[in-house]
């Protein structure tokens, strides 16, 4: 435990210390709620009024947390850090517990970021709020099990085109955050359901008007995507380990 | 002396390449010894193999007693890398990456802070030790490396390449810190630069296609060779072990 917690800090102070981290991980998703809220002032549209946008905002930052853990985890990879670390009596569990677990409070914190800017641009506090901020935490699991899969396969320039621009994008175009995926077809729409972003998204949305039914219909879907990337990215991880 | 590392048979096959083949070495409490082979001579996977990060296909090692097959976690209590490559943490501090060095060998607090201002004392690490690792000249970084290495009180240190890459100062500075380690604890030591062996080890093996040509002194190679320069024995070995 103690030597896993000692990786861990490093793998925060490495992701902290990164100004990109910053820029875009903390400072993006204000920007948009700042931007999308001023259009919404201006030309009222239901999907960018602030109860329903920041949910979507707040999970479509988590995408960012994919891009950076990745981009560590293989810069590791490609130095010889990581070589050198598997010289120490570290084991395996260590290496993944501590590149999984800093990232989980970044994605909490980047959540209250969120909802305090929220209540800045009109959006009413209840306790729902809290729920929603800490329900956050399940499609975190998610995206960091993406990231340290992304950082366990390939290397940092791919991370970079994968996670920094695929991602992203399909994170943002089968979401639902900033139209409805309706508009686009039922074909469209199946692939979007299918997939575990719409899902986190409406997630929140459900947590934060409080409807547990509703939440309760998508959290499995994040869960169940949760930990089949989760094993997927442990046995690459383990796979990689070895070939090193 | 009593060995420190004994290799037994040790071999390796990577699908239709054997890498290592059948190694036999014993080297010795507190010696510096040098691995020297041209590329592909089977150096790093045998450092691989005694490290623990690679398993070998057969044959097996003693580190200081322990068994590199089924004692892999003592192995790891007793050594230390230095890797090729810069082998440090780019946005936390000198003082950080000894820290976390510290951390993941399990030291209390305690000891880090005594084990962190023993490796800035000893390597100077004092005008540089709030600085970014990421800020650091090559020499320093790799001087870094290896206090990062020794900071865990390592029986055995594994130095690959430690001064490739560096000017002339630096390199004379490296390996005045390497000769110092010379008698505390064991050193393998990997390099290309013939001088370098020559000046710093105790022993040198030679090694080619995974098989071991020699094993002595650089006096002992001049002599079996004929020639006066260590890097004409050196070539002089590597073609007469042509295979």
């Amino acid at each position: 435990m103690k030597r896993m917690l000692a990786f861990a800090n490093r793998t925060m102070k490495e992701i902290l210390r990164d100004p990109l981290t910053l820029g875009f991980g903390l400072g993006f998703p204000i920007i948009l709620l700042l931007l999308l809220s001023l259009i919404q002032a201006n030309i009222p549209v239901e999907m960018f009024e602030i109860t329903h946008l920041t949910p979507g905002v707040t999970v479509f930052g988590l995408s960012f947390m994919t891009l950076f853990s990745a981009q560590l985890i293989s810069k590791d990879r490609e130095s010889s850090l990581l070589t050198r670390l598997y010289t120490t009596p570290l084991r395996a569990s260590d290496f993944i517990l501590g590149y999984l677990l800093p990232i989980l409070p970044i994605c909490l914190a980047q959540a209250v970021i969120c909802y305090v800017l929220a209540l800045v641009l009109g959006m009413q506090f209840n306790m729902n709020m809290i729920w929603a901020i800490l329900m956050i935490l399940v499609p975190s699991l998610f995206y960091v099990a993406l990231g340290l899969l992304c950082g366990s396969a390939l290397n940092s320039k791919q991370v970079g085109g994968i996670c920094g621009a695929l991602l992203t994008n399909v994170s943002a175009w089968l979401s639902g955050i900033w139209f409805d995926v309706d508009m686009l077809g039922s074909a469209f729409k199946k692939i979007a359901n299918a997939l575990p972003f719409i899902h986190a998204v409406e997630l929140e949305r459900a947590m934060v008007i409080g409807d547990m039914a509703q939440a309760m219909s998508h959290i499995w879907w994040v869960v169940g995507y949760a930990v089949v990337f989760a094993a997927i990215a442990v046995y690459v991880f383990l796979r990689q380990m070895k070939r090193q | 002396m009593a060995n420190t590392i004994e290799i037994r048979k040790l071999t390796k096959d990577y699908k239709d390449i054997r890498a290592v083949d059948n190694l036999d070495l014993e080297i010795r409490e507190g010696e510096l010894f040098s691995l020297l082979g041209v590329n592909g001579a089977g150096k790093t996977t045998t450092i691989k193999m005694l490290c623990g990060i690679t398993k070998p296909t057969s044959g097996d090692a003693l580190l200081n007693g322990y068994s590199i097959i089924s004692q892999e976690a003592q192995v790891k209590q007793i050594i230390a890398v230095s890797p090729q490559e810069t082998a440090v943490a780019p946005n936390l501090s000198v003082e950080e990456n000894l820290h976390l060095m510290c951390g993941v060998h399990g030291f209390d607090k305690q000891k880090t802070t005594e084990q962190t201002e023993l490796m800035i004392k000893q390597f100077n690490l004092e005008k540089i030790r709030a600085k970014k690792a990421c800020k650091l000249s090559g020499g320093w970084q790799r001087r870094l490396s290896i206090a990062m290495a020794l900071i865990s009180e390592p029986k055995i240190l594994f130095l690959d390449e430690p001064t490739l890459g560096l000017d002339v100062i630096a390199r004379s500075e490296l390996w005045d810190t390497i000769r110092s380690l010379k008698g505390k604890i064991t050193v393998i030591l990997t390099t290309h630069y013939m001088e370098e062996a020559e000046e710093l080890s105790d022993r040198i093996a030679i090694m080619k296609d995974g098989h071991l040509l020699i094993c002595a002194t650089a006096r002992e190679i001049k002599a079996a060779t004929g020639e006066e320069k260590f890097e004409n024995a050196f070539i002089s070995i590597i073609k007469g072990g042509a295979r």
